[in-house]
């Protein structure tokens, strides 16, 4: 498998990366040889086996319904690029 | 005691219950020596002097009034993917470099219950993704055995700061080897418990399947000290496992007549230095002469781990970091046109070269219509590693051989080929896809440079693992070395301020 640029490009929009012009022969070289590797994997016949969910076969604990945490919007939002009363801003969705 | 510097944090900790130091002695010496010679390592991200000093204060009147436990005034550092609240956590990468979180994870604050003292915050591979330390937004980790080497990763700030001694102990975290190549790479004792065993709140997730936290230290039983602390159930982990801990230190002792090792022979055949090999058998000779009894054992799966991994973990890792989006906290790129300029861009310059490549193979491993070909078969794959290695301890006790291919490579060496980078973790991956608890022990050197033995046990064995390795460490002295160039007196240059 070789993966070309607008593949690339196609995953990095997906994935929500803006990539530099310059960097995509290298994801593309890189990319293609990481899948390479992993298609090792094919050589082993799993039809019969379980896939794991868990290495100690634990599930999901489950709590009350019951609230449990305080407010602590103010904390929160001391770290956040831009908020404005209480709120987190981005740039304009609809027009 | 003249070299506080060199002492264990076992030594240490007797030596503040005896009064022959306190922790603000301490935390000022450990402080100094930070200063004075991590420019050589760039060992730590960030350095909390004022906060440590409060802390040592506050646990020297703790001790006086006779409310102290083990670790209490014991300096240590913390991996900088553990949230602290009020002091950075910048996970080694530009993303977030200015965030501070607003609480501390349960790791650090089980420690801070101890008594124990932040120094600060050490480097590490960006998102923990990386076997050497060169992936940091805050530039590469040296080796102190040979600056122009690796530390290993992505633990590395951790094992070069404790390897050279400019802080006891640290805490570290491993997903596919960052706490036990390191380790083996800087001359460390290095522990990675059973998954479940740490809690990960509050540690940045990589990939939550794989994540768990744990001791980087110069012995066994200064490991056991610092996962005593660590350990424990958390219902604020989901996937927490509620498990007695046992007194790890108490079992240290034990005798080792008729533990039964296992050496796997796919661990020592083509890609093993031949150099790391011989340390190794060496000490499984160590191992028969205090009367384990040690058999060939196979785990045929062995070279599925790392495909099976590199799809496991980027899958993984681009949905754990799919929350970073410039939105509420975290980089935020200048003048975004729109909603999705606002999101490439932000991911696009607040990541680096290695979490892009990753999310990306994760984003195209998961993307529609390829879930069965790469995700679902992995779990397959990962079940059948795992029952290699449950068929191996119906026969032997412990699994043994070597923690890491090489020593540590030159600096630059890999970074432009991933798969060899990838291919460093070889024998550490394992452990981590089966959720089994593994340690590194240094067992000797190659041309000045440690060589780490890999001990890996069945679930919740960490008492074993450590009495093991404790054992060992009785007979050795390897572990006991400090690299040159940072074994200066601490009488010769003054108790740093």
């Amino acid at each position: 498998m070789s993966l070309t640029r607008s593949d690339v490009e196609k995953i990095a929009h997906l994935a929500r990366l803006a990539l530099r012009e310059e960097d995509i022969p290298g994801y593309a070289r890189t990319l293609t040889a990481i899948l390479d590797m992993v298609a090792q994997m094919n050589a082993v016949d799993t039809r019969d086996v379980t896939p794991m969910a868990h290495p100690l076969d634990a599930v999901q604990r489950l709590r009350p319904d019951e609230v449990t945490e305080t407010d602590q919007r103010e904390r929160f939002q001391a770290i956040a690029p831009q908020v404005e009363a209480g709120l987190y801003l981005v740039p304009r969705v609809i027009e | 005691m003249t070299d506080l510097h060199r002492a264990s944090l076992t030594q240490l900790s007797a030596a503040l219950a005896a009064g022959e130091c306190s922790s603000v002695e301490l935390t000022r010496l450990f402080l100094g020596r930070i200063q004075r010679l991590d420019d050589r390592l760039n060992s730590f991200i960030s350095v909390c002097a004022e906060q440590a000093l409060d802390e040592a204060h506050a646990a020297d009147r703790r001790r006086a009034a006779g409310e102290a436990g083990p670790l209490t005034g014991i300096p240590l550092a913390h991996k900088d993917i553990f949230c602290t609240d009020g002091v950075r956590t910048s996970c080694g990468s530009r993303m977030l470099d200015n965030f501070v979180a607003p609480y501390d994870a349960t790791v650090v604050s089980r420690l801070k219950a101890a008594g124990a003292v932040m120094l600060g915050k050490t480097n590490m591979d960006e998102f923990a993704m990386g076997s050497s330390n060169e992936t940091s937004y805050y530039g590469a980790v040296r080796n102190p055995w040979d600056p122009a080497r690796v530390p290993g990763g992505s633990s590395g700030g951790s094992a070069a700061a404790v390897a050279a001694r400019l802080v006891p102990a640290a805490t570290g975290t491993d997903t596919g080897g960052s706490i036990r190549q390191p380790a083996a790479l800087c001359g460390l004792t290095g522990l990675k418990p059973t998954y479940g065993r740490v809690s990960r709140y509050g540690m940045i997730a990589f990939a939550s399947s794989l994540d768990q936290g744990g001791p980087l230290c110069q012995s066994a039983a200064d490991a056991a000290l610092l996962l005593q602390a660590m350990a424990g159930f958390d219902e604020r982990d989901s996937t927490s496992i509620d498990h007695p801990v046992p007194d790890y230190s108490a079992m240290l002792d034990a005798p080792l007549s008729g533990l039964k090792i296992g050496l796997p022979r796919e661990y020592f055949g083509a890609g093993l230095d031949p150099a790391v090999g011989e340390r190794v058998d060496q000490a499984v000779r160590v191992y028969e002469t205090l009367g384990a009894r040690v058999r060939e054992i196979s785990l045929p799966n062995t070279t599925l781990a790392v495909p099976t991994y590199y799809v496991v973990a980027p899958a993984e890792c681009s949905s754990n970091l799919s929350r970073y989006d410039g939105v509420r906290f975290g980089y935020r790129c200048e003048d975004p046109e729109d909603l999705m300029d606002l999101y490439k861009r932000s991911r696009g310059e607040g990541f680096g070269a290695e979490v892009k490549r990753r999310i990306m193979v994760g984003t195209y491993v998961l993307s529609a219509g390829y879930y069965d070909a790469y995700y679902l078969k992995a779990q397959k794959l990962r079940q059948l590693i795992s029952d290699d290695f449950r068929r191996a301890f119906e026969t032997v006790d412990l699994i043994a051989g070597p923690t890491s291919p090489s020593v540590a490579f030159p600096l630059g060496a890999r970074l432009e080929d991933p798969i060899q980078m990838y291919l460093s973790d070889i024998y550490t991956i394992a452990a981590n896809l089966a959720g089994l608890p593994a340690l590194s022990l240094p067992c000797g050197f190659v041309d000045g440079l440690p060589v780490g033995l890999q001990l890996i046990g069945d679930y919740f064995t960490e008492d074993r693992l450590l009495n093991a390795a404790h054992r060992y460490q009785q007979e050795t002295d390897w572990h006991e070395r400090v690299p040159p160039g940072f074994d200066e007196s601490s009488q010769a240059v003054g108790e740093g301020d």
